[in-house]
C-alpha cells in the first residue's frame, strides 16, 4: 500500500483545451472510416480503383452524348464526325426526339395541358395533408381532386365523375341513417355495399341521363392513348392516394371485435397478398368484365388502378396493423376511458400514433407499388418500358437500348427516392414535435 | 409509505355522504376464459364516498375498478352507474365513461397531444364544448393541479408526478361525478407520490365520489370512509379506516396488513 493521502482537494479548475489535431475534423474522418486498419486501407483503394474505372468508362460516355439526332444512324454518323475514335457516346438523341412520347404516351398533343393540370389540381389537393401547415381551406381541393382530376385526364361527360361522387354521398347518408336505426354492423355493411350497387347499376344510367338533358363535358380520351410517365403517375398516384384510407379502414377491420368484418377483412388480405400482382392484372385484363353486369364496358386503365390500389391496401393494412398493434393498450383505455366513441378514439389518439409509426413502412410500400406499375407492360399497356419497347421498334430508333433504360430507370429513382426523403422528413419532423 | 397526516390537516367539512346511490354492484363476476376473477362482488357506494381498495397483487382490484366503466366486461350480476346499467349497449357504455373519471398507474396521456389538448380533447369531441371554453376550463384544472406553466409542453417532457397530475386533470375537465384510480402513486418516485395524493385529498375535500385502489394507507387513513379489503376475487372486509386498520377481523386482512405495515 502505498502512504498517499486519500483527501485531495483540487486548487483551480482546468480551463477548456482544444483537442490535438489529428482528432478533429476530415483528417480524423478519414482516419477513422477509411484507414483504420490495414484492411480497411486496402478496401479503401481497392474501392478507389473500381470507382476510377466505372468513372474513366460511362463519363465520357455520358459526357459526349449526343442529344441532337433523329434517329440512330443520324447520331453514328454525328459520333464518327466529331468522337476522337477512342471513346463511346451516348445517343440521347432519342430522349430529346421521343420526349412527348416518353412523358405521355398517345395523349392527343393538344390536349397536354389535360394531365398538366391535373397533375397540378393533384399537386394542390395533397399540400395540405403533406405540410399541414398550409390553410386549411385548401381541402376544398382535396375533396374535389380525385374526379376533377380524372375528369381532366379521361374527360368525356362531366355527369360521370358527379354520379361516382354522389355513389359516395348514397354510402355517407346510409351510414349515418343506419348507424341511428338499425344497429353500427348493418351501418357499416351498407355503407359499402349500397355505393357499390350504385356505382353498379345506377351510376351509369343517370350520368347518361343527366347527359342527355345537359350535355356538358370535354373531349374524351380512351386509356389506349395514355403511356409514358404520365401512366405510371396516374395509376402509382391513385394506387397511393386510395389505398392509404383503404389499408387504414381494412387494418381497423381486421383488429374489429365485429366477427363477419373481422373475417371478411382477413380473407381479403390473405387472397390478395397471396397471389402475384401479375396475375390479379391478368385478372383485370381478362376476368372483370365478367363480373360487371352486361353492357357495361369498363375501361382497361381504370381496371388496372383498382387492382393496383386493391393490391397495395392489402399490404398498408398488415403495416398499420403493426403500427396498431405497437401501441400500448393504455391509449386505448385512455380513450375510452373519456368517452370518447369508437371513430373519435382512432381518428384522434389511436391512428395519428399508429400511422406516425407506419410511416417507414407506408412508404417503402408506396415505393414498391410504384415500381411495379411497370408490370403493367405485360397486359399491353404502354407505361415507359412499353414505350420504350415501341420506341425501339420504329426504324429510327431500332437498336438503342442503354440510354433508355437508363433515363427511365433515373426518372424512377428521382421519384423513389423523393418519397423516402419525405418520409425521412416527416419522420424527423414527428419526432421534434412529440418530444 | 408516505405519512400525510402529521404535514397536512386534512378539511372534512365538505365530505358528506348523500343518501344518493352512485354505484351500484350487484352480485356481480367476472371470468377471463375459465379463470374466476371477480367472485359474487356485492357493493353499493353513496355519494361522496371515498372509499379504498387494497389486497394482494393479483387480487381483482384493477379488474373491479374496469369493472365500472367497462374497461373490462362482466359476465353476470349487475352494475348501474348513476341510475344507467352497464350493458352491452355502446351509447350507454360512452355515457358513463364520460361521466365516470378514471386514472391509471401509467397515466396514459397522449403522447402525441400537448398538455392542454390532452384536457381539452374530450370535452371538445364528447361535450361539444367551444374550443375556448374548452381551454378556460383545462387551465382551471391544471392550475387546480398546480401546473398551468406546462400547458404546452408534451407529456414526453413531464415528470411522473406532474404527468400524473395532468391525467387528474385531463379527467377533471369532464366533470365527473365519480372518479375511479387504479394504483395512481405506483409508479411514481416517493417525492413525486406526495404531490399526487396532495391532489387526490384536496378532490376529495371538495366531496368527490371517488374509488381508489392504493397502497398508500396514510392516504386511506386521511381521507377514507370506508376501505374494502379484497383477496382471490373477493371483498374479504370492509370498514371504516380506524377500525380496519386498528381491528382487522379476517385472518387474511391481519395477515396482509402486517406485511404492508410490518416494515
Ligand atoms: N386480460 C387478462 N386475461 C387473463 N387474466 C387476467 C387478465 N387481466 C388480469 N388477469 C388476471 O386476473 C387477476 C386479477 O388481476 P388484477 O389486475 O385485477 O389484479 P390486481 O388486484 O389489480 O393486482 P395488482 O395489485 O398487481 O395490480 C390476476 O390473477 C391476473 O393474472
Ligand atoms: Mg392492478
Amino acid at each position: 500500500m502505498s502512504d498517499t493521502p486519500v483527501t485531495y482537494v483540487r486548487k483551480e479548475m482546468l480551463g477548456q483545451k482544444a483537442p490535438p489535431t489529428s482528432e478533429v475534423g476530415p483528417v480524423r474522418w478519414v482516419r477513422e472510416n477509411l484507414f483504420s486498419s490495414p484492411m480497411n486501407a486496402f478496401l479503401t483503394i481497392l474501392s478507389l480503383y473500381a470507382i476510377y474505372v466505372v468513372v474513366s468508362h460511362v463519363g465520357p460516355w455520358l459526357l459526349n452524348g449526343i442529344w441532337d439526332a433523329e434517329s440512330l444512324t443520324e447520331c453514328r454518323e454525328i459520333i464518327a464526325a466529331t468522337g476522337d475514335g477512342h471513346h463511346s457516346a451516348a445517343c440521347f438523341g432519342v430522349i430529346s426526339a421521343r420526349w412527348h412520347q416518353l412523358v405521355f404516351g398517345y395523349y392527343p398533343s393538344e390536349l397536354y395541358w389535360r394531365p398538366i393540370l391535373a397533375l397540378v389540381v393533384f399537386l394542390v389537393g395533397i399540400s395540405p395533408v403533406m405540410f399541414p401547415s398550409l390553410p386549411r381551406k385548401l381541402y376544398i381541393v382535396t375533396l374535389a381532386a380525385p374526379l376533377l382530376c380524372f375528369w381532366l385526364l379521361w374527360g368525356g361527360s362531366i355527369w360521370f365523375p358527379v354520379s361516382i361522387a354522389l355513389g359516395f354521398g348514397v354510402g355517407v347518408v346510409a351510414h349515418k341513417l343506419l348507424d341511428e336505426n338499425v344497429s353500427a354492423l348493418a351501418a357499416i355493411i351498407g355503407a359499402i355495399v349500397l355505393p357499390l350497387l350504385f356505382w353498379l347499376y345506377l351510376a351509369g344510367p343517370i350520368a347518361s341521363g343527366l347527359d342527355s338533358v345537359i350535355p356538358l363535358g370535354i373531349e374524351f380520351v380512351p386509356s389506349r392513348s395514355f403511356g409514358g410517365f404520365m401512366l405510371s403517375i396516374v395509376i402509382g398516384l391513385s394506387a397511393i392516394v386510395i389505398s392509404l384510407p383503404l389499408g387504414i379502414l381494412l387494418a381497423l377491420a381486421r383488429r374489429s371485435d365485429l366477427f363477419i368484418i373481422k373475417t371478411c377483412a382477413v380473407v381479403f388480405i390473405e387472397v390478395i397478398r397471396g397471389i402475384p400482382l401479375i396475375v390479379w392484372l391478368f385478372t383485370a385484363q381478362l376476368l372483370l368484365n365478367y363480373f360487371l353486369p352486361p353492357g357495361s364496358s369498363f375501361d382497361l386503365t381504370l381496371r388496372v388502378i383498382i387492382m393496383v390500389t386493391l393490391f397495395a391496401s392489402a399490404y398498408i393494412a398488415e403495416v398499420i396493423r403493426g403500427g396498431l398493434a405497437a401501441l400500448p393498450k393504455g391509449q386505448y383505455e385512455g380513450a375510452d376511458s373519456l368517452g370518447l366513441n369508437y371513430w373519435q378514439s382512432m381518428q384522434l389518439i389511436i391512428l395519428p400514433q399508429a400511422l406516425k409509426i407506419s410511416i417507414p413502412g407506408i412508404v417503402n410500400t408506396f415505393i414498391g407499388l410504384f415500381k411495379d406499375t411497370t408490370l403493367v407492360v405485360f397486359i399491353g399497356l404502354f407505361d415507359p418500358l412499353g414505350i420504350a419497347s415501341a420506341i425501339r421498334a420504329t426504324t429510327e430508333w431500332n437498336g438503342i437500348y442503354w440510354e433508355l433504360f437508363l433515363f427511365i430507370g433515373i426518372m424512377f429513382f428521382i421519384s423513389c427516392f423523393s418519397m423516402g426523403r419525405y418520409s425521412l422528413y416527416l419522420e424527423k419532423k414527428l419526432q421534434r414535435e412529440h418530444r | 409509505m408516505v405519512e400525510l397526516t402529521q404535514e397536512r390537516t386534512v378539511d372534512r367539512s365538505h365530505m358528506q355522504v348523500s343518501d344518493e346511490v352512485a354505484i351500484e354492484i350487484r352480485n356481480m363476476n367476472k371470468w377471463y376464459g375459465t379463470f374466476h376473477v371477480l367472485r359474487d362482488i356485492d357493493l353499493t357506494v353513496q355519494r361522496g364516498e371515498r372509499i379504498v381498495i387494497c389486497g394482494p397483487s393479483g387480487s381483482g382490484k384493477s379488474t373491479l375498478i374496469r369493472c365500472i366503466n367497462r374497461l373490462e366486461e362482466h359476465q353476470a350480476g349487475d352494475i348501474i352507474v348513476d341510475g344507467t346499467e352497464l350493458s352491452s349497449d355502446l351509447k350507454n357504455i360512452d355515457k358513463i365513461r364520460s361521466e365516470v373519471g378514471m386514472c391509471f398507474q401509467h397515466f396514459n396521456l397522449f403522447p402525441h397531444l400537448t398538455i392542454l389538448e390532452n384536457c381539452t380533447l374530450a370535452p371538445i369531441w364528447v361535450r361539444n364544448t367551444p374550443k375556448k371554453e374548452a381551454e378556460e376550463i383545462a387551465m382551471h384544472f391544471l392550475e387546480k393541479v398546480k401546473i398551468p406553466e406546462q400547458a404546452n409542453k408534451y407529456p414526453g417532457m413531464l415528470s411522473g408526478g406532474q404527468q400524473q397530475r395532468v391525467a387528474i386533470a385531463r379527467s377533471l375537465c369532464m366533470k365527473p361525478r365519480i372518479m375511479l384510480f387504479d394504483e395512481p402513486t405506483s409508479a411514481l418516485d416517493p417525492e413525486m407520490i406526495k404531490e399526487v395524493l396532495d391532489t387526490m385529498i384536496e378532490l376529495a375535500e371538495e366531496g368527490m365520489t371517488m374509488l381508489c385502489v392504493t397502497h398508500e394507507m396514510g392516504f386511506a387513513q386521511a381521507v377514507a370512509n370506508r376501505v374494502i379489503f379484497m383477496d382471490q376475487g373477493q371483498i374479504v372486509e370492509q370498514n371504516e379506516p380506524t377500525e380496519f386498520f386498528n381491528n382487522p377481523q379476517s385472518e387474511r386482512t391481519q395477515l396482509f396488513l402486517s406485511q404492508i405495515i410490518g416494515h
